[in-house]
This record gives C-alpha cells, structure tokens and sequence, in this order.
C-alpha cells in the first residue's frame, strides 16, 4: 500500500515535468524565429566556417624586385608563378615600391635579386637573394617562406646538375600523415565545429529558459505551480539536451554526407561521450540563465563564457604553444576533451579506453556545473 | 479654410473617418463624426477593440484615414503632418519613458527632441516639475518610479513642446484612485489654459467627469455629447437594493434573473440594478431605492446590457468542505528590501468561501504581502499560511489546491490556447481522462473555441484574461489568487468574470484580490488597504465608507474613502 502511494507520487512527479518538457520544447518549436535560428545559422556557419577556417596559406602574392636581367632570376620567378601555391606575382622596380607593398599588404613577402644575379651563377658563384617577409602574419609568413626554401632547393640543386655534377640528395624528404593522408585540413575543422556548433547552441538555448520565463512574467506563474525548483530544473534540463543532441545530429550528418569526412570509431562511444558533454555545457548554461534577469544579460553571459572556451580549447591555437602555467586551467573546459573526443573517433577509431580517459574529467566538470546551477537557482528563488 | 463663426471653437473636426487595416474583417472605424471643442476634456470610452487607440492615432496623424477627413486647428493629417507634431502632443499607451534614465535625464531627451535649449528648456523643466511635483525625484530611475509617477513623467515629456491639443490614450489604466485624481486635476488645470484634451479610457467614472464624452464600440459611434445626456437615458431605471451582506451574491443572481433586470453590480452592501426601457407590467419593489444614474450605467445599457448567464464555471465545480484551518492567514507579514520596508507587521485571516480584497496605492506594499502568501517572497519576519501551509516549501500536492492569476499576463505567448491550457492541466496533476474533460470545459466556459490554435499572445486582452482565469481555476482549486484580475478589460467583460469569481466563493473557494477598480473592491467581503506597507484601514467595504464619513461628505464612495484614508494616514492621524 505505501509501495503504491509513492510509486503513484513519482508517476505524478514525472508527468508533471513531463509535461514542462513537452512545453519547452513547443515554446521553441513554435516561435518561428527561434526555429529558423536553431537550424540554419549552425549549418550556414558549419558549411562558410569550414571552408574560412583554413589553416593552408593559399592563393599567396608575392612580389619581386628583380634587379638582374639575366636568365636565372627569370627561371626562378617562372617556378614561383608555376607552384599552385602562389597566384600572383608583382614587379617592382626600386625599394619604396616593395616597402609599400608590405606595408599595404598588397603582397606577403618580397624577393630581391642582386644585380648580376645570374652572371655570379652563371660564373659558379654564390648570388645572393633576399627574402622580405611580412611579421606581422608570423605563422603564415612562415609558412611561405618554407614554400620558397623548398623552391629555393630544388633550383640550387638543378643548377648543380646543370653544371654537370652528379650529386646526390644526402637525405630526400618523404612523409606521409596518418588518418588525413592528402592533409586536407577539412578532415580536421568540420569535426571540430560539429563540436563547437553544438556547444554554442546547448549554452544559448538553456541560458535563454529561465531567463526568458523571467522576462515574459510567467516564471512566478511556474513557482506557483505545483512543480517544485527540482522539477523545473529537470524540465529545463531534458528539452534543452533533446534539442543540442538532435543539432549535433543534424551537424554530424553533414559532415559526414556533404564533406564525406571519414568516420572511423564507434557511434554508441560518441554519443555516450557527446552526452556527457552536453551536459556539462547545459550546466553551463542553467547557471548563466538562473543569475540572468533578462535575456539579454543571458547572450552577454554566454560569451563571457563562450570566448575563452573558443580560445583556450586548442582549436585555433596547439595548447603546447600556451605559457605553461595557463596550459592545466584548459583541462577545465569541457571542449577541449571533448574535441579529443570527436577527432579521434571521427579520424582513427580511437579505443573505448581512451574515450572514457577524456570523458571522465567531463564527467566531474558536468557534475559541478549542474550542481552550481541547482545552487544558484534555488539561491536565486529569494 | 475658414470655418463659420459658431465653429471657431472647434480644435479637432472628424469628417466621415473610415479606417480599415488590411487582413481584418471589420473596419477599425467605420464612418466616424465628431466636432471635439477646444478647451475642455472630452473623454474616448467603449469596449477593448472599440477602436479608441485608431481614432487617437489617426488625430496624431500616425496613420492616414481610409475615407474621411481629420483637421485639427484647421491643419489637414493627410497634407500637414509636419505642422501637425508642432502642435500635438500625444501619450501612447505605453509611453516610451526609458527605465534606465532618470528622470531628469528622460525630460533632457524629450527636450532635444522638441529642439529646446538654453532658457527656453530651463524654464520648460521648471514649469513641468513644479506642475507634476516630480522635483524631489529627478535623480531617481524613471524604472523605479510608480504607476502614477511614470504617467506623470510622460505627461511632463509629451508637454514639453508646449501642445495646444494633448491626446492621451489610457493615461489611468495601473494607476491607484489617488494618482489618478492628481492626474485629473493636473489635466484639468491645462484645459482652463485653453489646451484640447482627449482622454481615452476604459475607468467610467471618469467619463463621468468629462464635459463631452466620444462612445465607441466595434468601430462605430454609439454616442457623442455630455455625458449626461447618455446617463439621463437611464433616468428612473437605476435602484439600490439593500441585502444583508452575506447573501448579496446569491441575491445579485436571483436578481438578474428578472426580465426586466438588465445590470446588476455589487456596492458593499447595496445591489446597484439598471432596468431595461422596454415597458414591462412590473412596478419595481417598494424596497428597490431608485438612484442617480451613473455613465456606467447608461454604458451598460447603450451596449444592450451585461450577459444574463449564469456562470457555467461554478456549474463545474464541487463544493469546499468545511474546515478548521483559515484558508489564508497572515501573522505579523514584515518585508524589507535593504533599508527599505515594503511590508511591515500584517495580519489578517480568510475565511473559506471569502473574497479578500487588497487595495492601495501604487507601490504601497499590496504586491509585496501578495507574493509573500503566494510563496513567491520570503517574508522578513512573520508568517504566511494557506491551507496551513508555507507555499513556499510546501509540497507539490498541497499547491496543487492553489490558482493563481498574474498581474501582467504571464501565460506562453508562443504556445496556442490549446497547448497552455494542457500545459497548466499536465503541471497541475490532473490525469488524461481529466485533462481533456476539463479543457474542454474551459474551452466552453471562456468561449475559447475560435482561438484554440491561435497563439496565446495574439488574442485580444479580453481573451488573454479569460485564458489566464482558465488555466488558474481549470483544477479547481480550494484558494484562488488573483493579481488585478480585470485591470484594463471592459466592464462587460468584468462583468462576467465576477460572475465566475461570485459563484466560485459560494461553492466555499477562497479568493484573494488585489485592484484599482474600486467596482472591484465593492465585491469583497473584506477588505485591507495597505499604505506605506501598513495595513491602515481593514474591514467591510461599507465599513471603510463609514470610517471616512464626515459632515462634508455624508455618503463617501469607496473611492473617496479610499482617499480619505490615505490622506489621514499622510497626516498621522489614528484611524
């Protein structure tokens, strides 16, 4: 008898929080703008960020001051043009031309040809050659400057062959990249931003809920209610990972059919994963959204959060690059495991040990943020 | 133009006005005409979607007419628009105060909107301070203002480009009895300097007060002139009936029964009845006292009468049992914010199947002891009890017996009608067979069924409200709370949700109301008015009448004891 009286409290219990699911989920579904809102701008960005996000340097202009007229600089500049890397090439005839070409940014870098560039070579002398790069791009200057140096060699080591000297490549370069073999940095973005996307999208639309409620005045009507500040929390909670685990589907299914990124692991183990994080990202979210009075405090505190998430999470920058005292704070931001995650098993089917591995610390930052949320909203009910 | 002689005191001439908006059916106004004087107070009455905000914005020259024609001081809306903002001043409904400005800063922005600078403006902010008595508050947010100080602020912003034809457009709705005479007298005074004032409003006793009264209802013109005219139409068909106190409700019901009867309100302890002036073989009771009509009345009449229904609600609903816990009791409510004392030492007890009303001015407290019983607030010190219990902890079952009804609509405007009243079913633990029953009869009662699927948030207010009552009362509860429930609906509409909250009270419901409308109050059974977060005066409404009683003024309103109250309160005098 006392079995079935509690049984029949709980069923009410969760008929009840059903039903405030079942509501916020129409309340987001019906409004047509926050509908639109959920699907097309993730995909819209999924589909531009991708393609913007690159970590290439492409399309590269470069200009030369070419003070030799002889056959050797024009060869050299003929394998510049041909190399797919480099789309334009201009010509400057004296040194303020090429300053204010950096300084416009017209061009990344320049090459100066000595006079006599090509009679030094041409008598079996060293020529000199110099290379202006522009610093203030300091990793994609870099990076054609090691497309040059690679030019560079190959023509001294033609040269050579030319004046008749058989030498041998003391140690020819070869490399293969694992799990992305053409190196095609989209293999390495789009999963990336499935996570991203997902994480933006769990964090707006629970950070909006209750403080939406609070907004419109109908946040005292659910207090009057029978529902108790447990319940409302879960009924806040459930509609808000229903929605970001159908986002990140959406957002898994184009990556996977429109870029035809590889998937190599286990659905189950990402899922299982990609909840865990989720949650912790809802956590997140419950808490901005129980200290928000209006929805407008909601977004500013959302990207208090939102930015150092981006930066700090190893997406646009290697975390071993970070001072090495930032570098355990990252451990505390759900996304940076989580990227771990969805790369790994996306790209190279990693092992359930090692899924769990970077699941747990998500686990722990889920429990705290959920439980700061129940805090701060139980706080906030005064 | 030249007007003849006799018209020069004419401001605003309305000529043949039509105005249809597109995808409605109806015309917003059809065929409008009205020569609206100079000088004087001419009052905009009727219905909610009688077309009173169209007509005042197409004189604002905010929208262009569909037929017709509007001058106002001989300047055209269609041609002269521009001239037209120099001499109009118009307050919208909401007027756009900014929260997080004060007050003095609100008035700086509206002054470089009028392009006012140097002594012109020092001597505009001067004259607009002194005459809203707003000085002592310039530094304050205009967010954390009253009701009646906001409206005073935007009156002083809409004056300031000195208008000669003042348009106000719901100026008192919100607004406590007290502020809403200042605000009367301030207007007043403004038209003894010559300046047009047109007052739409949906509180009849102001239209009482107006010289010309302009009645719509659903676009068209049901009467133009003195208001006295319209009321002397009801001339002889007005009595009080005197009941003892606990049976007026049932008697109300009995006696709207009567063929003849066509309105009938509660007045304390009086029954007010307007008859029809179809000639009927009755000679009204020996003990029915006829009485001067009121513009209510003569309202009520011209729009055919208020609904004769019994309501179908309480049909639905089982009595409430006897017993020995107070439904609702206060002990020593005290609340302070900060420094600041909102509540300080309430008490009172509710008995079942009473209606309990709170009154006050705005900002006095009455909302603070309302969420403190509701368990929406934490009392400071003291206790709040319904059913026994702490709403504030209590347990999911014992809040099931509660109904609550916000002040501001508070249901999901994004949700249809239909998907509210199953929310509010689902969270109030009714089961399936039950949901679908009850709303079901909610959609009956409320006449909801044309809006079901509509979104909440885009019916018309009468229908929100009814909503609001819907989704508050469909699980029956033992003790109903309701915030301003008609605050802003037409007394038509009143009307019929008294008869629900009546009926509700005789089956044993208990009622706790907060309100402006002193119509309202008049229903109570008790009644505390709550001033400076002191419970000054409580008791039956005819009590508080009693109280205020002097040699000037032998037979108060509630109104007027309500003023008087408060002023004697102002003057520290015991009550």
């Amino acid at each position: 008898m006392k079995l079935g009286s509690s049984l029949q409290k709980m069923i009410r219990s969760w008929s009840r929080i059903n039903s405030l699911v079942i509501k916020e989920v129409l309340a987001v579904w019906r409004d047509k703008k926050s509908r639109v809102m959920l699907i097309a701008p993730p995909l819209i960005q999924l589909i531009i960020l991708s393609h913007a996000a690159t970590l290439e340097v492409n399309n590269i202009s470069i200009g030369v001051y070419n003070q030799d007229s002889g056959w050797y600089s024009h060869e050299f500049i003929q394998r510049i043009k041909g190399s797919p890397y480099f789309s334009h090439v201009y010509q400057y005839n004296n040194p303020k031309d090429v300053e204010r070409a950096i300084n416009i940014q017209e061009v990344i870098a320049t090459l100066q040809f000595q006079p006599h560039f090509s009679r030094l070579i041409a008598a079996g002398q060293s020529a000199q050659l110099q290379i202006i790069l522009d610093g203030r791009k300091s990793n994609a200057s870099q990076i054609v400057l090691g497309y040059l140096n690679i030019i560079l060699q190959n023509f001294n080591l033609d040269i050579l062959r030319n004046n008749g000297l058989e030498v041998p490549e003391p140690v020819p370069l070869k490399f293969r990249s694992f799990f992305n073999p053409n190196l095609d940095y989209i293999y390495f973005t789009v999963p990336s931003l499935v996570a991203i996307l997902s994480m933006l999208l769990a964090l707006m639309v629970t950070a909006m809920s209750v403080s939406r409620e609070r907004e419109n005045g109908t946040f005292d009507q659910l207090l009057v209610s029978p529902l108790q500040p447990w319940q409302i929390l879960i009924g806040k909670m459930i509609p808000a990972m229903i929605i970001s685990i159908a986002e990140s589907t959406l957002l898994m299914v184009v990556a996977l059919y429109l870029f035809k990124i590889p998937f190599r692991g286990s659905f189950v183990l990402l899922y299982a994963s990609m909840i865990v994080f989720l949650f912790s990202i809802v956590g997140i979210g419950l808490f901005i959204s129980s200290i928000s009075r209006t929805q407008q405090q909601s977004i500013l505190g959302s990207f208090v959060f939102m930015t150092p998430m981006m930066l700090l999470s190893g997406y646009a920058t290697p975390i071993e690059n970070m001072p090495d005292w930032l570098q355990p704070f990252t451990n505390l931001l759900p996304i940076k495991h989580f990227f771990i995650v969805i790369k790994g098993i996306f790209l190279k089917d990693i092992t359930a040990l090692e899924v769990f591995n970077n699941t747990w610390p998500v686990a722990l930052i889920a429990g705290f943020t959920l439980s700061l949320a129940g805090w701060m909203f139980r706080k906030r009910l005064e | 133009m030249t007007l003849p002689r006799d018209l020069t005191d004419i401001s605003i001439q309305i000529t043949n006005v039509t105005k249809v908006f597109p995808k409605m059916e109806k015309p917003a106004l059809n065929n409008i005409n009205a020569s609206i004087r100079q000088g004087i107070i001419t009052g905009l009455v009727g219905p909610d979607g009688a077309g009173k905000t169209t007509l005042i914005r197409l004189i604002a020259g905010l929208f262009l007419p569909t037929q017709g024609t509007i001058h106002v001081m001989g300047l055209n809306t269609q041609t002269n628009s521009v001239s037209l903002q120099n001499i109009t001043g118009y307050m919208p409904q909401k007027f756009g105060l900014y929260e997080d400005l004060t007050v003095i800063e609100n008035l700086d922005l509206y002054a470089k909107l009028h392009r006012l600078t140097g002594k012109k403006k020092d001597d505009g902010f001067e004259r607009m301070l002194t005459f809203t008595t707003l000085k002592p508050f310039i530094h304050r947010l205009a967010g954390n203002l009253s009701g009646g100080m906001k409206q005073k602020l935007g009156l002083a912003c809409a004056l300031l480009g000195r208008p000669r034809i003042l348009l106000l457009d719901e100026p008192s709705v919100g607004v406590d009895p007290l502020s809403r005479r200042e605000l009367w007298k301030m207007i007043q005074e403004l038209t003894h300097q010559g300046m047009t004032v047109l007052w739409s409003t949906s509180y009849l006793d102001e239209g009482d007060k107006c010289e010309e009264v302009i009645l719509l209802n659903e676009g068209k013109l049901l009467f133009y002139g003195p208001p006295k005219n319209l009321t002397k139409q009801v001339q002889g068909r007005v009595f009080q009936v005197h009941v003892p106190l606990k049976e007026r409700r049932m008697a109300l019901k009995q006696l709207l029964k009567l063929p003849e009867v066509i309105d009938g309100v509660i007045q304390g302890s009086e029954i007010r009845l307007v008859c029809s002036s179809q000639p009927f073989s009755f000679s009204p009771d020996p003990q029915w006292k006829p009485v001067t009509p009121r513009f209510e009345d003569a309202f009520v009449d011209i729009l055919g009468g208020s609904s004769k229904e019994d309501s179908i609600l309480v049909e639905h609903i089982s009595s409430k049992e006897e017993n020995s816990v107070p439904p609702i009791k206060a002990q020593n409510l005290t609340k302070y914010f900060g420094d600041f004392r909102a509540a300080f030492d309430i008490s009172f007890t509710i008995q079942r199947g009473e209606i309990f009303g709170l009154l006050g001015p705005n900002g006095a407290g009455k909302s603070t002891i309302f969420k403190m019983l509701c368990g929406l607030l934490q009392p400071t010190k003291g206790r709040a009890r319904v059913s026994g219990f702490d709403l504030k902890t209590a347990s999911s079952e014992a809040r099931e017996r509660i109904g609550y009804m916000a002040q501001k609509f508070s249901l999901y405007e994004d949700l249809s009608v239909k998907q509210n009243l199953d929310f509010f079913s689902g969270v109030y633990g009714l089961t399936r067979t039950q949901r679908n029953e009850r709303v079901h009869l909610m959609t009956r009662i409320f006449g909801l069924h044309p809006y079901l699927n509509e979104n909440a948030g885009l019916l018309p207010l009468g229908f929100k409200q009814r909503l609001a009552l819907a989704c508050a009362v469909m699980h029956e509860p033992d003790v109903l709370f309701l915030d301003e429930p008609t605050s802003g609906v037409d007394p038509l509409t009143r009307r019929e949700f008294w008869s629900h909250i009546n009926g509700m009270a005789n089956k044993g419901v208990t009622i706790m109301v907060t309100t402006h409308f002193m119509e309202e109050a008049e229903y109570c059974d008790h009644i505390a008015l709550i001033y400076n977060g002191l419970n000054i005066a409580i008791g039956t409404p005819d009590d508080l009448k009693k109280k205020a009683k002097t040699e000037l003024l032998p037979n108060p309103t509630l109104e007027d004891a309500f003023i008087t109250l408060i002023e004697r309160s102002d003057h520290g005098e015991n009550l």
